[in-house]
């Protein structure tokens, strides 16, 4: 009696698949249903940003950062802000900085609503995201308020922010915070607590703490495996000291401690905080002028900085080198989609291909952000 | 023309008369009358589908074509009529193409033994359940033909998966319908349908408990032939991209969601047939014309709330995964349902007759269930905010 020959298949995972979030590419080695291996394949979307930086200028660069990455746009305006202000040695206004704050935190809220909402549709689950993008149209009107752009933010200048708050502004946020903190539980008891739905995450690409060191993860990936950094507690940067809030970690209560729910779980727990931190800022924003003096023809003295932010998708690095001309001499970004992306082929080997859709959500890359 | 009528009326089924001409006139006749009742079923319901489901999600949904979006499936119908009918160059042409219209088969067949009223039905045959289980079973044959015959990958994992779902929840099935066999001795629609009262307590869901577990079974299992959300994995846009239907396009495509849709119906009918007492209604006439069309009311209401509940499932739940599903219908559903049958029968060895008193105590469960449901749903719609408010007509 002959044997049945098999073989292993090699499935084409994207770039225009419709759960890969963008234009990322897998190679999947399948057996059946159970993956092998799945090669991440990166490069579909690199725009080469960081070679723009050298070309456009330091003011003329803000608009590009946008493009790093869309969903949270605020925190790459806010990186490269930074770190010229850094090297130029400019003090932001205290309004300003708190008006970057105010922003960034929405803008949080916006991409982790988003990361949610996707999360539940490649689950299969339709109504949590048209319910998450409900809410994240909120924000963007409050943003569109507040800079009259709804993706590509473009809100920071290099020494504080474009515009002040809008007259009444305040109060339009603090009644969308309001609105927004009993929907998060709604979100929790429509998707979160779903017997399916935890079945499916639970006990998925379980990254343990020093895996997740190994492999450089950061932000929520890193949070959800039990570690407890947050570069805005740990190396404290604008006026988040003057906030209190926690930083939620992984527990491991729905499986094992660093799978996809845990992950998936510091997200939504990350959003109370972020409204936390929202409420303080509007109660405590000083008046005063939001924009420093920085002259037209920005040149910052020859030099070397690093700034780090903690965005939506974990700890963002802008490396920036001046040779002291209107000209940044080298730009890098430092993003936390490429380090995820580094550990889905590990993470891959024996998960069946429905968790790779799960496992991918669950990390939230954002296809622009790995390749720049 | 009334008169013949009258006769059919009288004769209990259509088909029965002495002539052959006439008996094969009334077939043709039937069966054109039926396929246009089923085809435009299918569209509508894509409609209300979508109406409801947009409902479920804070959205509007389709409302441009005809008052309140209804032709709306027309429209499309009209759309995937005109599209270019694409067979891929290196796909099996043949069975690329015949794929589709196995599926429709499928999906028109049971309605042969769709049991409307207590005269309406096209032909009441002694094996009427085990027809219907069989023929709604060609789905996989076409559903696979179309995976393989679309030399894709995804269409190929696609149509595995459903061959193997489908074979698989046929068994728990197969095994809930043989609780109501037990109980009716007949395998006839109108035998199990004759054997209820139009009472709920004379319901055979309230009969005993194992007969509920059953059509508790026999719902989900059947949601899963039919790949509809929590089980839609054959055609998971999210893994798979479309699935078995990835290269499909125009009129061909349509037909496996014309299926699709389609099947709700039958998914419905079969269940309000063994479990909820199909066409049951009260003798309040005499005029055999209105009871039958009172009865057909009552068959299609029964129905059309089951479809309406499988249009809420797959707005509310995620899809589950391949083993999940597996372990669901092989370490639960099978040993249930083989549960549900050795129970039933030993029931009906206590109570040939069956247990009235039973289906009282049932009924009042199921009351109590259903209006705690109800508060619940007035306790998180009075929480809920004005714009989330059902509004039929935007």
């Amino acid at each position: 009696m002959s044997t049945l020959r098999t073989e292993e298949m090699t499935l084409n995972m994207g770039p225009q698949h419709p759960s890969t979030h963008g234009v990322l590419r897998f190679v999947v080695r399948a057996d059946g249903e159970v993956m092998r291996e799945a090669i991440p394949d990166v490069g579909y979307l690199h725009r080469s940003i960081e070679k723009i930086a050298e070309k456009v200028g330091y003011h003329g660069f803000m608009p590009y950062t946008d493009r790093v990455d869309y969903v949270c746009a605020m925190f790459t305006n806010q990186g490269w802000g930074s770190a010229c202000e850094r090297l130029g040695h400019i003090e932001v206004p205290k309004r300003g900085e708190y008006c970057r704050v105010i922003a960034a935190e929405f803008n949080r809220l916006a991409s982790h609503l988003l990361s949610i909402g996707t999360m539940g549709m490649d689950i299969g689950a339709m109504t949590p995201f048209t319910h998450a993008i409900r809410e994240r149209e909120m924000i963007n009107d409050l943003i569109e308020e507040l800079c009259g752009a709804r993706l590509t933010f473009n809100y920071m200048r290099i020494g504080g922010v474009a515009w002040d708050l809008p007259p009444g502004w305040r109060e339009k946020a603090s009644a969308y915070l309001d609105h927004l903190e009993p929907i998060l539980d709604e979100f929790n008891n429509l998707l979160s607590f779903n017997q399916i739905y935890v079945q499916r995450l639970a006990n998925i690409g379980i990254i343990t703490a020093a895996e997740a060191i190994d492999y450089n993860l950061v932000g929520p990936n890193l949070r959800g495996c039990g570690i407890k950094w947050d570069i805005r507690k740990d190396i404290p940067y604008s006026v988040y000291p003057d906030f209190d809030f926690d930083i939620p970690i992984g527990n491991g209560q729905w499986g094992t401690l660093g799978d996809s729910m845990d992950r998936y779980m510091v997200r939504v727990y990350e959003m109370r905080e972020s409204v936390k931190i929202l409420r303080q800022a509007l109660a405590k924003i000083p008046s005063g002028p939001v924009l420093a003096k920085v002259p037209r023809n920005f040149k910052p003295p020859a030099g070397e900085c690093q700034i780090r932010v903690e965005s939506a998708r974990g700890d963002m690095g802008w490396y920036v080198v001046s040779d002291g001309t209107g000209y940044p001499w080298r730009v890098h970004v430092r993003t936390g989609s490429f380090a995820a992306m580094g550990i889905i082929q590990k993470l891959s080997r024996g998960l069946m291909i429905a968790d790779l859709v799960t496992l991918i959500a669950s990390l939230d890359v954002i296809a622009p952000e790995i390749d720049r | 023309m009334e008169t013949l009528i009258h006769n059919l009326v009288a004769a209990g089924t259509f088909g029965t008369n002495s002539s052959l001409v006439a008996a094969l006139v009334i077939f043709v006749l039937s069966a054109v009358v039926f396929l246009g009742v089923a085809f435009p079923f299918a569209g509508i319901v894509s409609w209300v589908e979508r109406r409801v489901w947009a409902r479920i999600q804070s959205r509007v949904g389709p409302n441009r074509v005809g008052p309140n979006g209804f032709l709306q499936w027309l429209a499309d119908g009209v759309k995937h009529v005109c599209k270019e009918d694409i067979v891929p160059d290196d796909s099996d042409a043949t069975l690329f193409k015949i794929a589709p219209y196995l599926v429709v088969l499928a999906f028109v067949l049971p309605w042969a033994v769709m049991p409307f009223s207590s005269s309406l039905i096209l032909a009441d045959l002694n094996v009427g359940i085990l027809y219907m289980t069989s023929v709604t079973a060609l789905t996989v044959v076409g559903v696979l033909m179309a995976g393989w015959a679309s030399n894709d990958k995804w269409s190929l994992i696609g149509g595995i998966r459903s061959a193997a779902q489908i074979v698989s929840y046929e068994i728990p099935a197969g095994l809930s319908i043989f609780p109501i066999v037990l109980m009716t001795g007949t395998l006839s629609m109108q035998g199990i349908i004759k054997g209820q009262g139009w009472a709920p307590q004379h319901w055979f869901i309230f009969a005993n408990p194992f007969t509920f577990i059953a059509a508790n079974i026999l719902y989900v299992s059947a949601l899963a032939e039919g790949n509809r959300t929590p089980f839609d994995l054959p055609e998971a846009e999210s893994e798979l991209v479309a699935g078995f239907a990835t290269e499909y396009s125009g009129m061909r495509y349509l037909f496996f969601f014309m299926a699709e849709w389609g099947n709700l119906f039958i998914i419905g009918a079969i269940i309000t047939a063994l479990f909820l007492g199909g066409w049951q209604f009260p003798h309040v006439t005499k005029n055999p014309v209105l009871m039958n069309v009172l009865e057909l009311i009552t068959f299609n209401v029964k129905v059309l709330a089951l479809v309406f509940v499988s249009m809420w499932v797959r707005g509310t739940l995620p899809r589950v995964r391949i083993d999940q599903l597996m372990s669901v219908c092989w370490k639960y559903f099978v040993p249930i349902a083989f549960i549900n049958m050795i129970g039933t029968a030993i029931w009906v060895a206590i109570w040939p007759d069956g247990n009235a008193f039973m289906g009282y105590i049932m009924l009042a469960g199921a009351i109590v269930v259903a209006v705690i449901f109800i508060q619940r749903v007035i306790f998180y719609l009075r929480r809920s905010r004005m714009e989330m408010y059902f509004k039929p007509t935007i």
